[in-house]
């Protein structure tokens, strides 16, 4: 179906999963990726500069 | 009725401890605390966003049911919105989860935030686990008879069948969301009496 839309998906998913297995560790490189994805979030939450924070005055 | 009367009844003394307890102008406050000014304390709300997206589609896939979501354009496209949307919803959470946890969020008196945060993350893997189960293609079916083993070793099964397509999809678009809608409203009113939980710096005030 998505093979007749212009704008299909920008990575081809059309494919059995990918795993990566350490011992009796194994996860797919999606959730892997996913869960990369939330560490770098987490951390950019906590250090990156929120946009009016020296404009505002004090509390409530 | 004289007012000492009316006072006594139940819908006065009602009245008078919710708005003691939440009064107007901390239900909607119009301004927040100077240190609520960072990205980290944004992922609750788009944590609420992604639940509306995901309520929304989900009424739109009730209403046209899995033939439609199956086989139509438009079906399809909903059906995606659905499960993009659960996955901000679940990834928002999870950030969210780690910046409150990583505050201590509980601290002045806010264990009921916490727990009713808990509970509802809870309560929503187990909505995601039946909407696994209620896709109706071969997918569901695959996780259905994994899932099955897992749930009939702890004896559970007699009560909760995850072969019942019926039953997984009322949990799904009943039962789960109703907790899951009602747990967040309550954490909500939570966050609005206690007030957002302030840096470690500023402990000295939470616990005044």
């Amino acid at each position: 179906m998505a093979q007749g839309w212009g704008l299909g998906a920008l990575i081809n998913l059309d494919h059995y999963g990918h795993y990566i297995q350490w011992h009796v560790i194994q996860i797919s490189v999606a959730n892997l990726i996913v869960i990369i994805l939330m560490v770098a979030t987490f951390v950019a939450a906590l250090f990156a500069p929120f946009p009016g924070r020296r404009n505002r005055k004090g509390t409530k | 009725m004289s007012n000492a009367q009316i006072e006594r009844q139940w819908t006065s003394r009602l009245r008078h401890r919710v708005v003691e307890k939440l009064p107007p102008d901390r239900l909607l406050p119009d301004t927040q605390p100077a240190y609520v000014a960072s990205w980290i304390y944004v992922f609750g709300v788009t944590t609420m966003a992604a639940l509306g997206i995901v309520i929304l589609t989900g009424v739109i896939l009730a209403l046209d049911g899995p033939q439609w979501w199956h086989s139509s354009s438009l079906g399809h496209f909903v059906n995606s919105m659905h499960l993009w949307s659960v996955e901000i919803f679940f990834f928002a959470m999870v950030v969210h989860l780690w910046g409150k946890f990583s505050m201590a969020a509980w601290r002045g008196g806010r264990s009921l935030t916490w727990v009713t945060g808990a509970v509802t993350f809870l309560a929503s893997i187990l909505a995601g686990f039946t909407g696994y189960v209620s896709q109706t293609n071969f997918d569901s079916q695959w996780i259905a008879t994994q899932a099955k083993d897992g749930i009939n070793s702890t004896g559970g099964g007699a009560f909760f069948n995850v072969l019942n397509l019926g039953q997984m999809l009322m949990w799904h678009i009943v039962l789960l969301p109703l907790a899951a809608l009602a747990l967040t409203g309550l954490h909500v009113i939570m966050v609005r009496v206690k007030g957002v939980v302030p840096p470690f710096e500023d402990n000295a005030e939470v616990s005044a």
